[in-house]
């Protein structure tokens, strides 16, 4: 028996691991998007992907969100599978409208004779000290888009396995890559990469019996945190990290909040009309003879992203997150 | 010195040895559309291509007419016709290979038809009993497309794999003088340039944008003209003179099957009708201009030229207009009877497998169809 190294990897790689072995795997595979090619992506991502794969197969595009977008439904048309980057959250807006009026729906519109396998990778949120235009998380106009997959990856060998499952899926996928776990590591085998879970599967991240925290992204790791320091009140916090905002996974999440019986929803996109709302009242609809509390939220600020000096005025902390887990009527509930 | 005089002042040194990337005088189009019918060259067009476009173009007016015909009959939810525009819309569809793929807008039906789709399955969108009627990959067409412009894009994206699958496919993509506005036309020519896509981008020019004439559209010497800047020939035709569109879309299909890259070809028609039965077109624009456009007529064009050379005798007008009389009658029929819709087909195509929230929202459907069954048997 060989043992593998299992050395610290970043979110990044693993990511790009993810795009290397299915260009790998399966030559309908395409990359493409500004920068991809000769300079690895602003992220690095796709580094190294056009030296092995030429650029045929991970291609640097003209700059222009719905042309890249709107060729790769002509590819997909064609039986290819595009893999997409768009370069920043706020600049995918430009590929709006083929995203809604195409992509989503091609399917639909052909009775399923025209899939759509593309997958959309965008960098999303803040935290990382960008400038304007640079920290969005738009994840709710994705959500609000019937035939659209909505998933982001919060460990590093979720990253793996999620960006090879939605490459994988034959439905579009909006792959949102939280920029700022982009340099995050852990331990992680490359050799021996997670099996691909099937997309729309929420996860336990950690135990608790006393209030769940429901999250994705780039907050998991600052509800883990919360979590650590709610020992010191007293308070066991579950936390489950949803990784498909859609299909959303009803089950997890309600067999969590009928454990604990209180549930904060926890993420940076803006509250009013965000994801929060809508979990908090599927929450509501399923298990409310189980709540102590009623369901919060802890959001982004109803604000235009701020910033990056202010950022951290907007962005949901500890201390928040906290605050919040405090004002789920204990004394009432127990 | 003043901050005007300042950069009147400043002279930059132009880079040693700079030189235009393309030479854009071969991609420049005519000064006027390219004509054959009513022109000398049109005593070399072959007989049975003639009475080949006269028999389409006869047939497609009447499918214009029956088709308009059907939303004052409340059969159709609306139709844009094409009526005025026959030329274009048949000479897209015969300048095509089988394996190769059409692009089409909302308002082309008729090339839809003349590919040899069936015409009830053509206007299942106009009706509105699916969104497309037929399987793109069994015509090789794309579904009608709505959002102007954007199916662009897909036509670049559909050629691009074509040639890197080494497959000898060309797509033609069909769009108007308005969606000529539109950011995704702009991008979808750069990215066909750009990777030199087997593409073709037919603009039918038919004047108006809805109610919006061109000089408010656009201060491009033509439309053709916006080629140039992509890096890819214009090409200007008379949009009216089947022969002509039929041999300049052939002459960028082959252009782009041989590995040349796109054209982008402006058929300059006009639209006869309002731009749906929906809309009134009297608003915005004399009748006079419409009856001048009469006598340029592309069904005229191709008789008058047919008459010149004795081709047009009775037995030919006969078989033309009634194979246009039987079509029309067909139609007609079919589209008298209610089409037969499964309500829980909203379900069906939404993912490749359903969620469980459409599950549960399938099954209210089923339960609010099934009381409602009920309801209406305990009526009866």
């Amino acid at each position: 028996m060989t043992t593998v190294a299992v050395k610290p990897a970043t979110m990044g790689q693993a990511l790009g691991r993810a795009l290397r072995d299915a260009l790998a795997e399966d030559p309908t595979v395409h990359v493409m998007g500004e920068d991809v090619g000769t300079l690895g992506g602003v992220f690095r991502v796709t580094d190294g992907l056009a030296a092995e794969f030429g650029d045929d197969r991970c291609t640097d595009t003209p700059l222009a969100e719905a042309g890249i977008l709107g060729t790769a439904v002509g590819m997909a048309m064609y039986g290819l599978r595009p893999v997409v980057e768009m370069q920043f959250d706020a600049f995918a807006y430009p590929a709006f409208e083929q995203l809604m009026s195409h992509v989503a729906r091609m399917r639909n519109r052909t009775r399923g004779a025209l899939p759509m396998p593309i997958t959309v990778r965008v960098p999303y949120g803040g935290g990382i000290g960008g400038v304007e235009h640079h920290s969005d998380s738009s994840e709710a106009y994705y959500m609000a888009t019937p035939g659209l997959h909505v998933v982001t990856p919060a460990t590093v060998a979720d990253a793996y396995g999620l960006l090879r499952a939605s490459i994988a899926s034959d439905d579009p996928v909006v792959f949102l890559e939280p920029k700022r776990l982009y340099w995050s590591k852990a331990e992680w085998n490359p050799d021996a990469p997670q099996p691909v879970e099937p997309l729309g599967k929420a996860v336990v991240r950690r135990a608790g019996r006393s209030a769940t925290l429901i999250t994705y992204g780039p907050s998991v790791p600052v509800c883990l945190e919360a979590a650590e320091a709610a020992r010191a009140e007293g308070w066991d916090l579950e936390v489950v990290d949803l990784r498909s905002l859609v299909p959303f996974d009803d089950e997890t999440v309600a067999a969590s909040v009928r454990r604990t019986g209180r549930a904060v929803v926890v993420h940076e996109a803006t509250g009013f009309g965000g994801p929060g709302g809508e979990i908090a009242a599927r929450i509501t609809e399923r298990c409310f003879h189980h709540l102590e509390a009623p369901v919060l939220r802890v959001a982004g600020f109803d604000i235009p992203y701020p910033p990056p000096m202010l950022e951290r005025h907007h962005l949901p902390g500890v201390d928040r997150i906290l605050d919040a887990v405090a004002r789920l009527q204990w004394e009432a509930g127990s | 010195m003043t901050v005007m005089e300042q950069r009147g002042a400043y002279r930059p040194a132009p880079p040693p040895a700079w030189q235009a990337r393309t030479d854009p005088a071969p991609l420049l189009p005519d000064a006027a559309p390219y004509r054959v019918l009513g022109t000398d060259a049109a005593s070399e067009v072959a007989p049975e291509l003639l009475l080949r476009l006269h028999a389409e173009l006869v047939r497609g007016r009447r499918y214009n007419t029956q088709a308009t015909a059907l939303t004052k009959q409340g059969r159709l939810a609306v139709y844009p016709s094409s009526t005025g525009q026959e030329a274009c819309e048949i000479a897209a569809a015969l300048a095509l290979q089988e394996r190769d793929w059409l692009f089409p807008s909302y308002r082309d039906t008729l090339a839809a038809v003349a590919r040899g789709l069936d015409p009830v399955r053509a206007l299942t969108l106009l009706r509105g009993d699916w969104h497309t009627g037929y399987d793109p990959r069994e015509y090789r067409m794309a579904p009608l497309c709505t959002p102007l412009a954007t199916q662009l894009p897909h036509a670049v994206g559909l050629a691009h794999a074509a040639r890197l699958k080494g497959d000898d496919v060309v797509a033609l993509a069909m769009i108007g003088d308005g969606g000529t506005s539109e950011g995704d036309f702009h991008e979808a020519l750069n990215f066909a340039a750009v990777w030199q896509a087997p593409a073709v981008f037919l603009v039918q020019n038919n004047g108006f944008a809805i109610s919006v004439p061109l000089a408010k559209q656009t201060a491009a010497p033509s439309l053709a003209h916006k080629a140039v800047g992509y890096g890819m020939p214009g090409r200007l035709v008379d949009g009216n003179d089947a022969v002509a569109v039929l041999e300049v879309l052939g002459e960028a299909v082959r252009r782009a099957r041989e590995g040349g890259g796109p054209t982008l070809v402006e058929a300059v028609t006009y639209r006869m009708d309002a731009h749906t039965n929906a809309d009134d077109a009297t608003r915005y624009r004399p009748d006079e201009e419409v009856e001048a456009w009469r006598d340029h007529d592309p069904v005229l064009l191709v008789e008058r030229e047919l008459t010149a050379r004795g081709l047009l005798d009775e037995e030919h007008s006969r078989a033309v207009r009634e194979d246009a009389e039987a079509m029309a009658a067909d139609l007609r029929e079919r589209m008298n009877q209610d089409p037969v819709l499964d309500p829980m087909d909203l379900f069906t195509h939404v993912y490749a497998e359903q969620t469980t929230q459409l599950r549960e929202q399938a099954a209210q459907l089923r339960a609010e169809l099934e009381a409602e069954a009920e309801t209406d048997g305990a009526d009866r």
